[in-house]
Protein backbone atom coordinates (compact mmCIF):
# COMPACT_ATOMS: atom_id res chain seq x y z
CA UNK A 1 0.00 0.00 0.00
CA UNK A 2 2.91 2.26 0.76
CA UNK A 3 4.45 1.59 -2.63
CA UNK A 4 1.07 2.14 -4.16
CA UNK A 5 0.78 5.52 -2.54
CA UNK A 6 4.32 6.43 -3.54
CA UNK A 7 4.06 5.72 -7.23
CA UNK A 8 0.42 6.47 -7.68
CA UNK A 9 -1.05 9.03 -5.37
CA UNK A 10 2.06 11.13 -4.90
CA UNK A 11 2.59 11.82 -8.62
CA UNK A 12 -1.07 12.74 -9.00
CA UNK A 13 -0.89 15.16 -6.10
CA UNK A 14 2.38 16.58 -7.37
CA UNK A 15 0.95 17.03 -10.86
CA UNK A 16 -2.04 18.90 -9.56
CA UNK A 17 0.28 21.08 -7.52
CA UNK A 18 2.46 21.79 -10.56
CA UNK A 19 -0.48 22.57 -12.76
CA UNK A 20 -1.48 25.42 -10.48
CA UNK A 21 1.88 27.19 -10.64
CA UNK A 22 3.97 28.88 -13.24
CA UNK A 23 7.72 28.90 -13.42
CA UNK A 24 9.21 32.20 -14.45
CA UNK A 25 12.77 33.23 -15.11
CA UNK A 26 12.32 36.01 -12.66
CA UNK A 27 10.65 35.15 -9.40
CA UNK A 28 10.62 31.35 -9.66
CA UNK A 29 7.43 29.45 -8.95
CA UNK A 30 4.34 31.48 -8.45
CA UNK A 31 0.79 30.46 -7.83
CA UNK A 32 -1.38 31.18 -10.83
CA UNK A 33 -4.56 29.31 -9.97
CA UNK A 34 -6.30 27.92 -13.00
CA UNK A 35 -4.39 30.03 -15.53
CA UNK A 36 -2.66 26.99 -17.02
CA UNK A 37 -6.02 25.36 -17.60
CA UNK A 38 -7.41 28.40 -19.35
CA UNK A 39 -4.31 28.45 -21.47
CA UNK A 40 -4.71 24.80 -22.42
CA UNK A 41 -8.33 25.24 -23.35
CA UNK A 42 -7.34 28.02 -25.75
CA UNK A 43 -4.35 26.17 -27.13
CA UNK A 44 -4.99 25.15 -30.73
CA UNK A 45 -2.17 22.59 -30.65
CA UNK A 46 -3.75 20.88 -27.68
CA UNK A 47 -7.14 20.84 -29.38
CA UNK A 48 -5.71 19.45 -32.57
CA UNK A 49 -4.01 16.67 -30.61
CA UNK A 50 -7.22 15.93 -28.73
CA UNK A 51 -9.21 15.99 -31.94
CA UNK A 52 -6.79 13.58 -33.56
CA UNK A 53 -7.04 10.99 -30.80
CA UNK A 54 -10.82 11.42 -30.68
CA UNK A 55 -11.01 10.68 -34.39
CA UNK A 56 -8.75 7.72 -33.81
CA UNK A 57 -11.01 6.57 -31.00
CA UNK A 58 -14.21 6.86 -33.01
CA UNK A 59 -12.82 5.02 -36.01
CA UNK A 60 -10.19 2.56 -34.80
CA UNK A 61 -11.77 1.25 -31.61
CA UNK A 62 -15.10 0.15 -33.16
CA UNK A 63 -13.32 -1.49 -36.11
CA UNK A 64 -10.90 -3.33 -33.88
CA UNK A 65 -13.55 -4.49 -31.42
CA UNK A 66 -15.92 -5.57 -34.20
CA UNK A 67 -13.18 -7.62 -35.83
CA UNK A 68 -12.18 -9.08 -32.48
CA UNK A 69 -15.80 -9.98 -31.82
CA UNK A 70 -16.21 -11.66 -35.20
CA UNK A 71 -13.12 -13.77 -34.65
CA UNK A 72 -14.16 -14.63 -31.09
CA UNK A 73 -17.64 -15.70 -32.24
CA UNK A 74 -16.19 -17.68 -35.13
CA UNK A 75 -13.74 -19.52 -32.90
CA UNK A 76 -16.41 -20.10 -30.29
CA UNK A 77 -18.89 -21.45 -32.83
CA UNK A 78 -16.92 -24.70 -32.96
CA UNK A 79 -17.18 -24.82 -36.74
CA UNK A 80 -13.56 -24.08 -37.48
CA UNK A 81 -10.79 -26.40 -38.47
CA UNK A 82 -7.79 -25.97 -36.21
CA UNK A 83 -9.33 -23.46 -33.87
CA UNK A 84 -6.56 -23.74 -31.28
CA UNK A 85 -4.05 -22.70 -33.93
CA UNK A 86 -6.12 -19.65 -34.84
CA UNK A 87 -6.70 -18.64 -31.27
CA UNK A 88 -3.02 -18.65 -30.47
CA UNK A 89 -1.73 -17.16 -33.72
CA UNK A 90 -4.14 -14.24 -33.64
CA UNK A 91 -3.23 -13.57 -30.05
CA UNK A 92 0.53 -13.65 -30.61
CA UNK A 93 0.98 -10.00 -31.73
CA UNK A 94 0.08 -9.02 -28.18
CA UNK A 95 3.42 -10.48 -27.09
CA UNK A 96 5.27 -8.23 -29.52
CA UNK A 97 6.49 -5.01 -27.87
CA UNK A 98 4.93 -1.86 -29.28
CA UNK A 99 8.39 -0.66 -30.21
CA UNK A 100 9.14 -3.75 -32.24
CA UNK A 101 5.67 -3.79 -33.77
CA UNK A 102 6.01 -0.18 -34.84
CA UNK A 103 9.52 -0.62 -36.18
CA UNK A 104 8.35 -3.68 -38.09
CA UNK A 105 5.32 -1.99 -39.61
CA UNK A 106 7.35 1.16 -40.14
CA UNK A 107 9.84 -0.80 -42.21
CA UNK A 108 7.04 -2.43 -44.14
CA UNK A 109 5.39 0.93 -44.74
CA UNK A 110 8.68 2.49 -45.74
CA UNK A 111 9.45 3.22 -49.35
CA UNK A 112 13.05 2.01 -49.10
CA UNK A 113 12.79 -1.72 -48.62
CA UNK A 114 9.27 -2.18 -47.35
CA UNK A 115 6.46 -4.25 -48.68
CA UNK A 116 4.71 -1.11 -49.75
CA UNK A 117 7.56 -0.36 -52.10
CA UNK A 118 7.21 -3.83 -53.61
CA UNK A 119 3.50 -3.29 -54.09
CA UNK A 120 4.07 0.11 -55.63
CA UNK A 121 6.66 -1.33 -58.02
CA UNK A 122 4.26 -4.02 -59.14
CA UNK A 123 1.17 -1.97 -59.55
CA UNK A 124 2.81 1.27 -60.54
CA UNK A 125 1.07 3.06 -57.69
CA UNK A 126 2.59 5.67 -55.41
CA UNK A 127 0.99 4.64 -52.17
CA UNK A 128 2.71 6.10 -49.12
CA UNK A 129 1.26 5.04 -45.77
CA UNK A 130 3.40 7.64 -44.03
CA UNK A 131 1.97 10.60 -45.93
CA UNK A 132 0.51 13.22 -43.61
CA UNK A 133 -3.12 12.60 -44.53
CA UNK A 134 -3.13 8.86 -43.97
CA UNK A 135 -0.47 8.32 -41.36
CA UNK A 136 -3.16 8.19 -38.67
CA UNK A 137 -4.83 5.30 -40.48
CA UNK A 138 -1.46 3.58 -40.72
CA UNK A 139 -1.00 3.96 -36.99
CA UNK A 140 -4.53 2.64 -36.52
CA UNK A 141 -3.54 -0.44 -38.44
CA UNK A 142 -0.54 -1.02 -36.18
CA UNK A 143 -2.62 -0.65 -33.04
CA UNK A 144 -5.34 -2.90 -34.42
CA UNK A 145 -2.74 -5.50 -35.26
CA UNK A 146 -1.30 -5.36 -31.77
CA UNK A 147 -4.52 -5.61 -29.81
CA UNK A 148 -7.06 -7.48 -31.90
CA UNK A 149 -5.92 -10.78 -30.43
CA UNK A 150 -5.97 -9.53 -26.87
CA UNK A 151 -9.53 -8.29 -27.20
CA UNK A 152 -10.51 -11.43 -29.05
CA UNK A 153 -9.24 -13.48 -26.15
CA UNK A 154 -11.16 -11.48 -23.55
CA UNK A 155 -14.37 -11.87 -25.55
CA UNK A 156 -13.69 -15.51 -26.32
CA UNK A 157 -13.06 -16.34 -22.66
CA UNK A 158 -16.39 -14.77 -21.80
CA UNK A 159 -18.16 -16.67 -24.57
CA UNK A 160 -16.69 -19.95 -23.37
CA UNK A 161 -18.51 -19.57 -20.07
CA UNK A 162 -21.96 -19.15 -21.58
CA UNK A 163 -23.79 -22.41 -20.88
CA UNK A 164 -24.21 -24.39 -24.09
CA UNK A 165 -27.60 -25.61 -22.96
CA UNK A 166 -28.87 -22.12 -23.71
CA UNK A 167 -27.91 -22.33 -27.38
CA UNK A 168 -29.17 -25.83 -27.72
CA UNK A 169 -32.64 -25.13 -26.49
CA UNK A 170 -32.71 -22.07 -28.74
CA UNK A 171 -31.66 -24.23 -31.69
CA UNK A 172 -34.38 -26.73 -30.93
CA UNK A 173 -36.83 -23.86 -30.87
CA UNK A 174 -35.65 -23.05 -34.39
CA UNK A 175 -33.62 -19.92 -33.74
CA UNK A 176 -31.13 -19.03 -36.47
CA UNK A 177 -27.43 -18.69 -35.71
CA UNK A 178 -27.69 -14.94 -36.14
CA UNK A 179 -30.57 -14.81 -33.70
CA UNK A 180 -28.63 -16.89 -31.17
CA UNK A 181 -25.70 -14.51 -31.44
CA UNK A 182 -27.72 -11.34 -30.96
CA UNK A 183 -30.20 -12.67 -28.42
CA UNK A 184 -28.02 -14.92 -26.26
CA UNK A 185 -24.31 -14.59 -26.85
CA UNK A 186 -23.92 -10.82 -27.06
CA UNK A 187 -25.97 -10.00 -23.95
CA UNK A 188 -24.12 -12.71 -22.05
CA UNK A 189 -20.70 -11.19 -22.72
CA UNK A 190 -21.75 -7.61 -22.24
CA UNK A 191 -19.41 -7.20 -19.28
CA UNK A 192 -16.43 -8.41 -21.26
CA UNK A 193 -17.29 -6.10 -24.15
CA UNK A 194 -17.46 -3.19 -21.73
CA UNK A 195 -14.05 -4.00 -20.28
CA UNK A 196 -12.49 -4.38 -23.72
CA UNK A 197 -14.01 -1.04 -24.75
CA UNK A 198 -12.71 0.76 -21.69
CA UNK A 199 -9.19 -0.51 -22.19
CA UNK A 200 -9.28 0.45 -25.85
CA UNK A 201 -10.59 3.93 -25.05
CA UNK A 202 -7.83 4.48 -22.52
CA UNK A 203 -5.31 3.16 -25.00
CA UNK A 204 -6.37 5.56 -27.73
CA UNK A 205 -6.24 8.61 -25.51
CA UNK A 206 -2.80 7.63 -24.37
CA UNK A 207 -1.51 7.04 -27.88
CA UNK A 208 2.19 7.72 -27.75
CA UNK A 209 4.54 4.88 -28.62
CA UNK A 210 3.50 4.33 -32.19
CA UNK A 211 3.57 7.94 -33.39
CA UNK A 212 6.69 8.65 -31.37
CA UNK A 213 8.60 5.76 -32.93
CA UNK A 214 7.29 6.45 -36.42
CA UNK A 215 8.41 10.06 -36.26
CA UNK A 216 11.93 9.52 -37.58
CA UNK A 217 10.38 7.83 -40.62
CA UNK A 218 7.70 10.42 -41.18
CA UNK A 219 9.05 13.76 -40.01
CA UNK A 220 6.51 15.90 -41.84
CA UNK A 221 3.48 13.82 -41.07
CA UNK A 222 3.84 13.51 -37.30
CA UNK A 223 4.14 16.76 -35.41
CA UNK A 224 5.33 17.24 -31.84
CA UNK A 225 1.71 17.75 -30.88
CA UNK A 226 0.35 14.76 -32.79
CA UNK A 227 -1.29 13.28 -29.69
CA UNK A 228 -1.81 14.82 -26.24
CA UNK A 229 0.80 12.52 -24.70
CA UNK A 230 3.35 13.39 -27.32
CA UNK A 231 2.55 17.03 -26.73
CA UNK A 232 2.97 16.72 -22.97
CA UNK A 233 6.28 14.92 -23.26
CA UNK A 234 7.70 17.34 -25.81
CA UNK A 235 6.59 20.23 -23.60
CA UNK A 236 8.48 18.63 -20.76
CA UNK A 237 11.67 17.70 -22.56
CA UNK A 238 12.10 20.19 -25.36
CA UNK A 239 10.22 23.13 -23.94
CA UNK A 240 10.96 22.68 -20.23
CA UNK A 241 7.40 23.80 -19.56
CA UNK A 242 6.79 21.43 -16.69
CA UNK A 243 3.81 23.21 -15.26
CA UNK A 244 1.99 23.38 -18.54
CA UNK A 245 2.82 19.75 -19.32
CA UNK A 246 1.35 18.76 -15.97
CA UNK A 247 -1.82 20.63 -16.86
CA UNK A 248 -2.15 18.80 -20.16
CA UNK A 249 -1.59 15.47 -18.38
CA UNK A 250 -4.33 16.25 -15.86
CA UNK A 251 -6.84 17.32 -18.46
CA UNK A 252 -6.20 14.14 -20.41
CA UNK A 253 -6.55 11.96 -17.30
CA UNK A 254 -9.86 13.64 -16.51
CA UNK A 255 -11.17 13.25 -20.04
CA UNK A 256 -10.15 9.59 -20.07
CA UNK A 257 -11.78 8.87 -16.75
CA UNK A 258 -15.02 10.57 -17.71
CA UNK A 259 -15.25 8.63 -20.95
CA UNK A 260 -14.31 5.34 -19.31
CA UNK A 261 -17.00 6.00 -16.75
CA UNK A 262 -19.61 6.76 -19.39
CA UNK A 263 -18.74 3.54 -21.22
CA UNK A 264 -19.09 1.63 -17.98
CA UNK A 265 -22.47 3.17 -17.25
CA UNK A 266 -23.73 2.37 -20.71
CA UNK A 267 -22.37 -1.14 -20.48
CA UNK A 268 -24.08 -1.94 -17.22
CA UNK A 269 -27.25 0.06 -17.62
CA UNK A 270 -29.52 -2.72 -18.73
CA UNK A 271 -28.41 -5.34 -16.29
CA UNK B 1 2.28 -28.98 -31.92
CA UNK B 2 -1.45 -29.34 -32.22
CA UNK B 3 -1.74 -31.66 -29.25
CA UNK B 4 0.08 -29.18 -27.07
CA UNK B 5 -2.10 -26.36 -28.32
CA UNK B 6 -5.27 -28.25 -27.55
CA UNK B 7 -4.62 -28.57 -23.88
CA UNK B 8 -7.22 -26.34 -22.40
CA UNK B 9 -8.51 -25.42 -18.97
CA UNK B 10 -10.98 -27.90 -17.62
CA UNK B 11 -13.74 -25.35 -17.24
CA UNK B 12 -13.82 -24.55 -20.92
CA UNK B 13 -13.63 -28.14 -22.06
CA UNK B 14 -17.25 -28.91 -21.43
CA UNK B 15 -18.82 -26.66 -24.07
CA UNK B 16 -16.11 -27.61 -26.54
CA UNK B 17 -16.87 -31.28 -26.25
CA UNK B 18 -20.49 -30.60 -27.09
CA UNK B 19 -19.72 -28.22 -29.91
CA UNK B 20 -17.19 -30.43 -31.61
CA UNK B 21 -19.96 -32.51 -33.01
CA UNK B 22 -21.12 -29.54 -35.06
CA UNK B 23 -20.55 -29.38 -38.80
CA UNK B 24 -17.28 -27.69 -39.67
CA UNK B 25 -17.39 -24.79 -42.06
CA UNK B 26 -14.72 -24.13 -44.69
CA UNK B 27 -16.06 -20.63 -45.26
CA UNK B 28 -15.72 -19.64 -41.63
CA UNK B 29 -12.31 -21.26 -41.39
CA UNK B 30 -11.22 -19.30 -44.45
CA UNK B 31 -12.47 -16.08 -42.94
CA UNK B 32 -10.61 -16.57 -39.69
CA UNK B 33 -7.55 -17.71 -41.64
CA UNK B 34 -7.46 -14.23 -43.16
CA UNK B 35 -7.13 -12.78 -39.67
CA UNK B 36 -4.45 -15.28 -38.79
CA UNK B 37 -2.52 -14.30 -41.92
CA UNK B 38 -2.88 -10.65 -40.99
CA UNK B 39 -1.49 -11.44 -37.56
CA UNK B 40 1.35 -13.61 -38.73
CA UNK B 41 2.60 -11.88 -41.88
CA UNK B 42 4.51 -9.11 -40.09
CA UNK B 43 6.27 -11.74 -37.98
CA UNK B 44 7.08 -13.76 -41.07
CA UNK B 45 8.45 -10.57 -42.62
CA UNK B 46 10.62 -10.02 -39.57
CA UNK B 47 11.91 -13.58 -39.62
CA UNK B 48 12.69 -13.47 -43.34
CA UNK B 49 14.36 -10.10 -43.24
CA UNK B 50 16.50 -11.05 -40.29
CA UNK B 51 18.33 -13.30 -42.74
CA UNK B 52 19.34 -10.45 -45.03
CA UNK B 53 22.34 -8.21 -45.14
CA UNK B 54 21.98 -4.45 -44.96
CA UNK B 55 22.32 -4.30 -48.78
CA UNK B 56 20.05 -7.28 -49.32
CA UNK B 57 17.25 -5.47 -47.50
CA UNK B 58 17.14 -2.87 -50.21
CA UNK B 59 17.50 -5.11 -53.23
CA UNK B 60 15.32 -8.14 -52.53
CA UNK B 61 11.59 -8.73 -52.31
CA UNK B 62 10.28 -8.11 -48.79
CA UNK B 63 8.47 -11.38 -48.22
CA UNK B 64 11.05 -13.73 -49.64
CA UNK B 65 14.66 -14.62 -48.92
CA UNK B 66 17.54 -12.88 -50.61
CA UNK B 67 19.01 -15.27 -53.19
CA UNK B 68 22.19 -16.91 -52.16
CA UNK B 69 22.79 -14.81 -49.07
CA UNK B 70 21.63 -16.23 -45.80
CA UNK B 71 23.00 -13.81 -43.25
CA UNK B 72 20.94 -14.72 -40.19
CA UNK B 73 23.85 -16.04 -38.19
CA UNK B 74 26.21 -13.23 -39.06
CA UNK B 75 23.39 -10.80 -38.25
CA UNK B 76 22.90 -12.39 -34.85
CA UNK B 77 26.62 -12.27 -34.29
CA UNK B 78 26.79 -8.61 -35.34
CA UNK B 79 23.76 -7.69 -33.24
CA UNK B 80 25.32 -9.17 -30.14
CA UNK B 81 28.73 -7.58 -30.70
CA UNK B 82 27.86 -4.21 -32.26
CA UNK B 83 29.08 -1.27 -30.17
CA UNK B 84 30.96 -3.56 -27.78
CA UNK B 85 28.00 -5.81 -27.16
CA UNK B 86 25.66 -3.11 -25.90
CA UNK B 87 22.70 -5.21 -27.05
CA UNK B 88 23.58 -7.83 -24.45
CA UNK B 89 23.74 -5.12 -21.85
CA UNK B 90 20.30 -3.86 -22.86
CA UNK B 91 18.96 -7.38 -22.77
CA UNK B 92 20.38 -7.75 -19.28
CA UNK B 93 18.76 -4.49 -18.23
CA UNK B 94 15.40 -5.62 -19.56
CA UNK B 95 15.73 -8.91 -17.71
CA UNK B 96 16.59 -7.01 -14.54
CA UNK B 97 13.57 -4.73 -14.91
CA UNK B 98 11.34 -7.69 -15.67
CA UNK B 99 12.56 -9.89 -12.82
CA UNK B 100 12.53 -7.19 -10.15
CA UNK B 101 9.70 -5.04 -11.53
CA UNK B 102 7.27 -7.61 -12.86
CA UNK B 103 8.20 -10.20 -10.26
CA UNK B 104 7.73 -7.68 -7.47
CA UNK B 105 4.50 -6.46 -9.01
CA UNK B 106 3.16 -9.99 -9.07
CA UNK B 107 4.09 -10.65 -5.45
CA UNK B 108 2.51 -7.38 -4.34
CA UNK B 109 -0.62 -7.91 -6.43
CA UNK B 110 -1.01 -11.45 -5.10
CA UNK B 111 -0.60 -10.50 -1.46
CA UNK B 112 -2.78 -7.42 -1.71
CA UNK B 113 -5.45 -9.04 -3.85
CA UNK B 114 -5.64 -12.11 -1.66
CA UNK B 115 -5.61 -10.05 1.51
CA UNK B 116 -8.41 -7.83 0.30
CA UNK B 117 -10.49 -10.70 -0.97
CA UNK B 118 -10.20 -12.91 2.08
CA UNK B 119 -9.89 -10.64 5.08
CA UNK B 120 -12.20 -7.99 6.40
CA UNK B 121 -10.89 -4.72 7.70
CA UNK B 122 -12.23 -1.21 8.09
CA UNK B 123 -12.08 0.95 4.99
CA UNK B 124 -12.17 -2.01 2.60
CA UNK B 125 -14.77 -0.41 0.38
CA UNK B 126 -12.71 2.74 0.13
CA UNK B 127 -9.63 0.79 -0.94
CA UNK B 128 -11.68 -1.01 -3.56
CA UNK B 129 -12.99 2.25 -4.98
CA UNK B 130 -9.48 3.68 -5.22
CA UNK B 131 -8.16 0.59 -6.97
CA UNK B 132 -10.97 0.61 -9.51
CA UNK B 133 -10.30 4.27 -10.11
CA UNK B 134 -6.60 3.50 -10.47
CA UNK B 135 -7.28 0.91 -13.17
CA UNK B 136 -8.90 3.70 -15.16
CA UNK B 137 -5.93 6.04 -14.76
CA UNK B 138 -3.56 5.03 -17.50
CA UNK B 139 0.05 4.43 -16.65
CA UNK B 140 1.35 6.76 -19.32
CA UNK B 141 -0.62 9.67 -17.92
CA UNK B 142 1.36 9.28 -14.73
CA UNK B 143 4.71 8.92 -16.44
CA UNK B 144 5.41 12.63 -16.93
CA UNK B 145 4.41 13.60 -13.37
CA UNK B 146 6.35 10.67 -11.96
CA UNK B 147 9.37 11.83 -13.90
CA UNK B 148 9.04 15.34 -12.49
CA UNK B 149 8.75 13.99 -8.98
CA UNK B 150 11.63 11.53 -9.36
CA UNK B 151 13.88 14.18 -10.83
CA UNK B 152 13.37 16.23 -7.68
CA UNK B 153 14.43 13.19 -5.68
CA UNK B 154 17.40 12.46 -7.97
CA UNK B 155 16.02 9.08 -8.86
CA UNK B 156 15.94 9.63 -12.60
CA UNK B 157 18.60 8.02 -14.74
CA UNK B 158 18.86 5.10 -12.32
CA UNK B 159 17.28 1.65 -12.67
CA UNK B 160 15.00 2.48 -9.76
CA UNK B 161 13.18 5.02 -11.86
CA UNK B 162 12.00 2.20 -14.09
CA UNK B 163 11.53 -0.47 -11.45
CA UNK B 164 9.53 1.39 -8.81
CA UNK B 165 6.65 2.46 -11.07
CA UNK B 166 6.53 -1.07 -12.52
CA UNK B 167 5.86 -2.49 -9.08
CA UNK B 168 2.29 -1.32 -9.02
CA UNK B 169 -0.20 -2.86 -11.40
CA UNK B 170 -3.75 -1.91 -10.55
CA UNK B 171 -4.95 -4.31 -13.22
CA UNK B 172 -2.94 -7.19 -11.79
CA UNK B 173 -4.20 -6.31 -8.35
CA UNK B 174 -7.78 -6.30 -9.60
CA UNK B 175 -7.32 -9.62 -11.38
CA UNK B 176 -5.82 -11.25 -8.28
CA UNK B 177 -8.63 -9.90 -6.20
CA UNK B 178 -11.42 -11.34 -8.33
CA UNK B 179 -9.44 -14.50 -8.85
CA UNK B 180 -8.83 -15.04 -5.11
CA UNK B 181 -12.48 -14.40 -4.37
CA UNK B 182 -13.48 -17.14 -6.80
CA UNK B 183 -10.72 -19.72 -6.69
CA UNK B 184 -10.27 -20.01 -2.93
CA UNK B 185 -13.49 -21.00 -1.19
CA UNK B 186 -13.95 -19.58 2.27
CA UNK B 187 -14.94 -23.04 3.54
CA UNK B 188 -11.48 -24.45 2.86
CA UNK B 189 -9.85 -21.59 4.75
CA UNK B 190 -12.26 -22.10 7.62
CA UNK B 191 -11.48 -25.81 7.70
CA UNK B 192 -7.74 -25.11 7.74
CA UNK B 193 -8.15 -22.66 10.58
CA UNK B 194 -10.24 -25.11 12.56
CA UNK B 195 -7.52 -27.71 12.07
CA UNK B 196 -5.11 -25.26 13.66
CA UNK B 197 -3.12 -24.08 10.64
CA UNK B 198 -1.75 -20.55 10.94
CA UNK B 199 -2.58 -17.88 8.36
CA UNK B 200 0.81 -18.19 6.68
CA UNK B 201 0.66 -21.93 6.50
CA UNK B 202 -2.85 -21.77 5.12
CA UNK B 203 -1.74 -19.31 2.49
CA UNK B 204 1.27 -21.27 1.31
CA UNK B 205 -0.18 -24.78 1.54
CA UNK B 206 -3.74 -24.20 0.43
CA UNK B 207 -4.33 -20.87 -1.23
CA UNK B 208 -1.15 -20.58 -3.27
CA UNK B 209 -1.70 -23.74 -5.36
CA UNK B 210 -5.28 -22.66 -6.02
CA UNK B 211 -4.11 -19.22 -7.08
CA UNK B 212 -1.44 -20.51 -9.46
CA UNK B 213 -3.27 -19.80 -12.76
CA UNK B 214 -4.07 -16.27 -11.60
CA UNK B 215 -0.49 -15.66 -10.51
CA UNK B 216 0.88 -16.88 -13.82
CA UNK B 217 -1.54 -14.60 -15.66
CA UNK B 218 -0.58 -11.55 -13.65
CA UNK B 219 3.08 -12.46 -14.01
CA UNK B 220 2.71 -12.72 -17.77
CA UNK B 221 0.75 -9.49 -18.04
CA UNK B 222 3.24 -7.55 -15.96
CA UNK B 223 6.17 -9.21 -17.72
CA UNK B 224 4.79 -8.16 -21.08
CA UNK B 225 4.11 -4.67 -19.75
CA UNK B 226 7.64 -4.32 -18.38
CA UNK B 227 9.37 -6.01 -21.30
CA UNK B 228 7.49 -3.79 -23.73
CA UNK B 229 7.79 -0.65 -21.65
CA UNK B 230 8.95 2.24 -23.76
CA UNK B 231 7.49 5.53 -22.59
CA UNK B 232 8.60 5.29 -18.99
CA UNK B 233 12.27 4.40 -19.60
CA UNK B 234 12.32 6.84 -22.49
CA UNK B 235 11.65 9.76 -20.21
CA UNK B 236 13.42 8.42 -17.12
CA UNK B 237 16.73 7.32 -18.58
CA UNK B 238 19.37 9.35 -20.33
CA UNK B 239 22.29 6.98 -19.99
CA UNK B 240 22.31 4.32 -22.76
CA UNK B 241 23.93 1.90 -20.32
CA UNK B 242 20.65 1.59 -18.47
CA UNK B 243 18.43 1.36 -21.54
CA UNK B 244 16.10 -1.58 -21.80
CA UNK B 245 16.10 -3.33 -25.12
CA UNK B 246 13.14 -1.45 -26.58
CA UNK B 247 14.84 1.91 -26.18
CA UNK B 248 18.07 0.54 -27.52
CA UNK B 249 16.47 -0.78 -30.68
CA UNK B 250 14.81 2.53 -31.29
CA UNK B 251 18.11 4.30 -30.77
CA UNK B 252 19.73 2.08 -33.40
CA UNK B 253 16.88 2.75 -35.73
CA UNK B 254 17.11 6.49 -35.25
CA UNK B 255 20.85 6.34 -35.84
CA UNK B 256 20.30 6.05 -39.59
CA UNK B 257 18.46 9.36 -39.63
CA UNK B 258 21.18 11.32 -37.87
CA UNK B 259 23.91 12.96 -39.88
CA UNK B 260 26.87 10.65 -40.39
CA UNK B 261 25.11 7.82 -38.56
CA UNK B 262 25.60 4.32 -39.82
CA UNK B 263 22.40 2.65 -40.98
CA UNK B 264 22.07 -0.68 -39.20
CA UNK B 265 18.58 -1.76 -40.21
CA UNK B 266 19.65 -5.38 -40.46
CA UNK B 267 20.71 -5.25 -36.82
CA UNK B 268 17.49 -3.50 -35.81
CA UNK B 269 15.48 -6.24 -37.49
CA UNK B 270 17.54 -9.07 -36.06
CA UNK B 271 17.47 -7.43 -32.63
CA UNK B 272 13.68 -7.11 -32.85
CA UNK B 273 13.44 -10.79 -33.63
CA UNK B 274 15.63 -11.68 -30.67
CA UNK B 275 13.49 -9.42 -28.47
CA UNK B 276 10.18 -11.06 -29.23
CA UNK B 277 11.29 -14.68 -29.26
CA UNK B 278 11.44 -15.13 -25.45
CA UNK B 279 8.00 -13.60 -24.98
CA UNK B 280 6.41 -15.69 -27.69
CA UNK B 281 8.03 -18.79 -26.24
CA UNK B 282 6.72 -17.90 -22.77
CA UNK B 283 3.20 -17.39 -24.07
CA UNK B 284 3.18 -20.64 -25.99
CA UNK B 285 4.57 -22.65 -23.09
CA UNK B 286 2.33 -21.15 -20.43
CA UNK B 287 -0.87 -20.77 -22.43
CA UNK B 288 -2.71 -23.34 -20.36
CA UNK B 289 -2.40 -21.02 -17.37
CA UNK B 290 -3.04 -17.60 -18.80
CA UNK B 291 -6.01 -18.68 -20.82
CA UNK B 292 -7.89 -19.84 -17.76
CA UNK B 293 -6.57 -16.92 -15.72
CA UNK B 294 -7.72 -14.30 -18.19
CA UNK B 295 -11.06 -16.02 -18.40
CA UNK B 296 -11.58 -15.70 -14.67
CA UNK B 297 -10.60 -12.05 -14.71
CA UNK B 298 -12.80 -10.99 -17.57
CA UNK B 299 -15.89 -12.93 -16.64
CA UNK B 300 -16.19 -11.46 -13.23
CA UNK B 301 -17.18 -7.85 -13.58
Amino acid sequence: MLVFAFVFLAPIAYTIYLSLYRNQLVGGNSFVGLDNYTKALQDSQFWSALGRVSLFLVVQVPIMLALALIVALAIDSGRLYGKAFFRVSIFLPYAVPAVVATLMWGFMYGNQFGLVKNINDWLGTTLDPLAPNIVLASIGNIVTWEFIGYNMLILYSALATVPTSLYESAEIDGASQMKIITAIKLPAIRGAITIATIFSVIGSFQLFNEPSILRPLAKNAITTFFTPNLYASSLTFSGQQYNYAATVAIIMALVTMVIAYVVQLRGSRDR
Amino acid sequence: MSTALRTRPAAADVPVAVKRRRRKSYLLTGLVALFAIYSLVPMAWLLINATKTQDGLFTSFGLWFDDGKFALFSNIHDTLTYQDGVFVRWLGNTVLYVVVGAGGATVLATLAGYGLAKFDFPGKRGVFAIVIGAVAVPGTALAVPTFLMFSKMNLTNTPWAVIIPSLVTPLGFYLMWTFSAEAVPDEILEAARVDGAGEFRTFFKISLPLLAPGIVTVLLISTVATWNNYFLPLIMLKDPDWYPITLGLNAWNAQAATAGGQAVFNLVITGSLLTILPLIAAFLLLQRYWQSGLAAGSVKE
